[in-house]
């Protein structure tokens, strides 16, 4: 029965809330009045609050603690410390692998970064708590710390073979090579810095716990939680209605969290824990800081003859963190020969983590810039050169491209931006003090495939409710979701309530590697298409339904309304047909999975990453791609820099909704123009500390320091990349604006900065 | 809980009998003193709220004198037609300053007590040595991350930053704050550190800013402030300079000047040295160029902070150079 056939169209939808329709975001309004309740804003009943007591060292021995002070202030019910914190299990990692300990410590006596929790305080009131935890005091027997990348302790660090990417004969033929250039690029430590702190509530009914914490992650979160205290994963309800915000922060269970959840075990109270502002830059990891060269040897005419790569990035003492540096450095040129190897370093530093295109993004930094600077040394337009070394398919896997609009990209952006105006001399073009630069560069991010499901509801009074644990962190799931249903059953997109956030819901996979509309557009599709199916059936087939006299073989939907066709017979709305044929919901479930993936298989696909589907499946490499023209203005005294326009063109594939994609795209870019010109957690050498922990010294870009911003969608529906042809979208965009405007930076002044970010002082 | 107790002042002398006690601190905007307390600094035992005292935000401009009430917010001095008529340095000064959000609730007395963006100061948890916090004990910032501390006025003892936009317009004007019993020039008002850090305005106990005072003068009329800083808005100067400027008939003479800097020194910053070597000079590039550079005599880096000595006489350079345009 074939009552449903969804265009998969390229350009934007007419309708505004089909699939492709530029239809606002259904949470805005809620989130605009305030009356989106954020997760950590439930009040329960009996909340008691906790405060965390964090190391002042960065490296050595917690040799005593003295609780007493705080133990007998004003409203304090516990004072947490490694020796009276209960027992945890270990749980496994992301990948599902087993714990590699038996036990979990969410306090430690072994200090191995600044900041980590050494102990909690507990309180009826967060005033109490915080006053009390300022009475704990701790005794230290400190120990030299490697404090970063470039300390003298450091070493080369560990080689990670599994990111070797090698072929041909790279360092003999760039020894060959006519021309060659090589040079280091650097990039300092990042947050996610997401407006809305982490924190949670935890709360035991008996072995039942619900977390209320925002996440990215509520199935894979769960099943830490369930792992730690040993009860079932169903016991577990995460609970996440709106995210203020990730960017890969929000997507693990982290100690802070074991720490809330040991404790409202421990008094059987529920506990609210909240990190303030400077605990959000110890208690979790940013983006590694980074070290890289690039050597590109190429001929005269500016053919590639072989890339040279290194790249270290830093991890912590106690975890494991690979920032895959040659991601983009292996792809996004054509060459004979490449060669991309890299080392991590430990430093005492909370173990760093995913932030926007962990990988790709510092790793365009190097061979964009890289490119740029050959391009300069051989006399080559920037763009024309990398429209000669375009690769035709992927280099390294060596298959077809799924989709590659990037020479689109590159042309639309250009004509958009204007490019073939530029003088290309460096320090050619001012305005007054102002010198004017443009500047260009790429950027790519793998379309990363995962599975999920949903629960479509068609009620009795004609509405449809969607269900599922994934989230919404502001990239507008709740919009598409409500889209992909109203479209597949032909309803009205306000009859539409998308439920999410909730455990207990349909679940899903991680929402990372912008892979989530992609995944739960298709499930939703799917489960849609099984409840109209349902829905059309009972219609035709139900003896009171007055459509079974028709003995028509299918019929139609539209605007909520049920007819046949070619309009002969009767027509009802869903709710007349409900009540006739004595209805009170249709309810279907479908998900992405093959029919006969086992129970523990599910499980596996929405509690880890292990079952993630490679980007080079089968006989294509898929990938988003982008193009960012950029014109900066630095004053030739000062040395500051200001993005006066940035032209970008983009292929994500077919758009969803392309006044969300845009949203997202943007916010991409500024999270870039941060990165380039701003943001760098500064540390205390003497005390392996970050000292510009608050939104005051941690610089991110303001308003002011945005200008208009062009976005060109140049992509078509990709079938090879997910169900209704969309790539990805949340991270695309921030992949290659930090060098588009060092290059830009470079045209302007004549200088070269290859450390981001790029402020006053590199410059006068 | 840290408790404290709350006292609002119905007059000024009410306030100034509350501020005699010990512990005890005023509260006017509130965001200087809310944000201190939140990262530990400000401790104080009595909170003296005296936002809701009348006549304290009055702001009163004749070509002679402007006369700024201690209560009056600063977005609304930054927008007053007449300030901005008669002395543009103030109005810009404020309008570059912190935020809008922020502008709209501090005061301008509240203004002239912020403390420093010290980031040890501010973190008394980790660094528990700070001569301004805690006389004595010494300061962490040395040897530290320094690319924001001063690298003029400072000592042994502190290398802290001063701050503030408005008080660099105010120094260079000559502005007198306004205490009840006494007035001070605003220059006498702020004191750099030397062996006591922790004095950081000659202010006594009980006694409570009620008014600024700034003398009408050609300079002033003729002003401007020009900030450098790392983003485009809501930061602190990297370097910034208030200056105005009067010339002679000949429209080319100096014939009188006023320099300050903010951005670069433990307290607003008056450069003398470069107003006397220009009085009386034509006014081109390559003379300012090079008073301006006089500016940094004595200036003291520690290591990253260095690239101030050379952006603060360039920071001069553009607001001089900005105003003899405009003849």
């Amino acid at each position: 029965m074939t009552v449903h056939d969804m265009k998969h169209a390229a350009s934007d939808s007419a309708r505004l809330e089909a699939v492709g329709g530029r239809l606002s975001r259904v949470d805005g309004p809620a989130k605009i009045t305030g009356a989106a309740k954020y997760a950590v804003e439930q009040r329960l009943e009996g909340l008691t609050h906790a405060v965390l007591v964090g190391a002042t060292i960065a490296a050595g021995k917690v040799i005593g603690i003295d609780a007493r002070a705080a133990e007998t202030a004003p409203g304090v019910l516990a004072v947490l410390t490694p020796d009276t914190i209960m027992e945890l299990k270990g749980a496994s990692d992301w990948l599902g692998n087993p714990p590699a300990q038996p036990t979990y410590a969410p306090l430690v006596r072994d200090v191995t970064f600044s900041g980590q929790h050494i102990a909690a305080v507990v309180a009826e009131t967060f005033e109490q708590a915080v006053a009390a935890a300022a009475l704990v005091k701790v005794w230290y027997d400190e120990m030299p710390a490697i404090v970063d990348l470039s300390d003298g302790k450091a070493g080369d660090g560990i080689p990670i073979d599994a990111m070797t990417k090698e072929w041909g004969d790279a360092e003999a033929a760039f020894a060959e090579a006519p021309v060659r250039i090589c040079a280091a690029y650097n990039t300092p430590r990042e947050f996610q810095a997401a407006m809305e702190p982490h924190g949670l509530i935890a709360r035991w009914q008996g072995d039942e716990l619900t977390i209320w914490e925002p996440s990215q992650w509520l199935d894979g979160m769960a099943r830490t939680y369930a792992e730690w205290f040993g009860v079932p994963f169903e016991n577990v309800r995460l609970v996440s209605p709106y995210v203020g915000g990730g960017f890969g922060s929000k997507a693990l269970a982290l100690a802070h969290s074991a720490v809330a959840a040991a404790a409202a075990r421990m008094l059987d109270r529920p506990v609210k824990l909240v990190l303030n502002r400077p605990q959000n830059f110890t208690s979790y990891g940013g983006r590694a800081a980074t070290r890289q060269t690039v050597a590109i040897g190429a001929d005269r005419d500016g053919r590639i003859q072989s890339i040279v790569h290194r790249g270290v990035n830093e991890t912590a003492v106690d975890g494991m963190w690979v920032e895959p540096l040659g991601s983009v450095t292996s792809i996004m040129y054509a060459t004979q020969n490449f060669s991309s190897r890299q080392n991590v370093v430990r430093v005492n530093t909370v173990v760093p983590g995913a932030k926007r295109a962990p990988g790709e993004n510092p790793s365009a930094f190097g061979i964009e810039c890289a490119i740029d600077e050959l391009a300069y040394e051989l006399g080559i337009d920037p763009l024309e050169m990398r429209l000669i070394n375009y690769a035709e398919q992927d280099p390294h896997a060596k298959k077809a491209w799924s989709t590659r609009q990037l020479r689109e990209a590159f042309a639309a952006g250009a004509e958009a931006f204007g490019w073939a105006k530029r003088s290309p001399e460096p320090r050619s073009m001012r305005d007054g003090h102002q010198l004017i630069g443009w500047g260009v560069a790429a950027g790519t991010y793998p379309v990363r495939r995962a599975h999920g499901e949903a629960v479509v509801k068609i009620l009795a009074d004609g509405s449809v409710v969607v269900e599922s644990s994934s989230i919404d962190m502001g990239q507008g799931t709740y919009t598409i979701l409500a889209q992909t249903a109203a479209e597949t059953l032909g309803v009205p997109v306000e009859r539409v309530s998308v439920k999410l956030g909730d455990s207990h819901f349909a679940r899903a996979g991680v929402t990372g590697g912008s892979r989530l509309a992609g995944v739960m557009t298709g499930a939703v599709y799917k489960a849609a298409g099984q409840a109209l199916d349902e829905l059309i059936g009972l219609a035709l087939s139900d003896p009171r339904s007055p459509f079974q006299k028709l003995q028509a073989n299918t019929l139609q939907v539209r605007d909520g309304r049920i007819a046949s066709p070619r309009g002969e017979g009767p027509e009802l709305s869903i709710a007349e047909l409900m009540s006739a044929v004595g209805r009170d919901r249709i309810e279907a479930k479908g998900d992405t999975l093959p029919a006969s993936t086992t129970a523990e298989e599910r499980y596996k696909n929405y509690t880890t990453i292990a079952k993630s589907i490679p980007h080079t499946e089968g006989d294509y490499s898929r990938y988003s791609w982008c193009a960012h023209f950029v014109e900066v203005r630095v004053d030739e005294d000062f040395g500051t820099v200001r993005v006066s326009r940035v032209v970008s063109a983009l292929d994500s594939g077919r758009l969803y909704n392309p006044k969300l994609a845009e949203s997202q795209w943007k916010g991409g870019i500024i999270m870039g123009i941060g990165q380039a010109l701003l943001e760098e957690g500064i540390v205390d050498r003497r005390h392996g500390r970050i000292v510009n922990g608050n939104f005051a010294d941690y610089m991110l870009p303001t308003n002011a320091d945005i200008p208009d911003i062009q976005t060109i969608s140049v992509g078509i529906p990709d079938p090879h990349s997910s169900a209704l042809g969309g790539k990805g979208v949340g991270e695309l965009a921030i992949v290659g604006i930090a060098p588009a405007i060092a290059n830009a930076v470079f045209h302007a002044t004549g200088k070269r900065v290859r450390d981001l970010p790029i402020t006053l002082e590199k410059l006068i | 809980m840290r408790d404290f107790s709350y006292l609002r002042a119905g007059n000024i002398e009410a306030a100034r009998n509350a501020a005699a006690l010990p512990g005890a601190m005023l509260l006017a905007g509130g965001t200087t003193l809310i944000d201190l307390a939140k990262c530990g600094v400000a401790e104080p035992s009595t909170v003296i709220d005296i936002s809701h005292i009348e006549g304290l935000n009055a702001i009163d401009v004749t070509a002679d004198r402007a006369v700024i009430g201690a209560l009056a917010r600063m977005s609304h001095v930054a927008d007053n037609p007449q300030v901005k008529n008669l002395f543009p340095a103030v109005s810009e000064a404020l309008w570059q300053a912190a935020s809008a959000q922020l502008r709209n609730m501090a005061t301008i007395g509240g203004n002239l007590m912020q403390r420093t963006r010290c980031p040890y100061f501010r973190d008394p948890q980790n660094f528990p040595a700070c001569n301004k916090r805690a006389p004595g004990s010494g300061c962490s910032a040395i040897g530290g991350v320094t690319r924001g501390h001063a690298v003029l006025g400072t000592s042994e003892a502190c290398i802290a930053t001063y701050p503030g936009d408005l008080a660099i317009a105010l120094v260079a004007f000559d502005a007198e704050v306004d205490l009840g019993e006494r007035k001070l020039k605003v220059e006498d008002f702020f004191l750099a550190p030397g062996a006591t850090a922790e004095q950081e305005h000659d202010i006594r106990p009980g006694e409570v800013i009620t008014a600024i005072e700034i003398p009408g003068s050609a300079a002033a009329r003729r002003s401007t402030y020009v900030k450098v800083r790392d983003r485009q808005s809501y930061e602190f100067a990297a370097a910034s300079a208030a200056v105005g400027l009067e010339l002679e008939g000949d429209g080319r003479t100096v014939r009188d000047i006023r320099v300050a800097f903010g951005g670069v020194a433990t307290k607003p910053w008056r450069a003398r040295a470069v107003e006397e070597a220009l009085k009386g000079q034509m006014l081109d590039e390559e003379t300012v160029r090079k008073a301006s550079e006089l500016a940094m005599e004595g200036a003291v880096d520690h290591g990253a902070n260095h690239y101030k000595i050379a952006l603060a006489p360039r920071v001069v350079v553009r607001a001089i150079l900005k105003l003899g345009e405009t003849a």
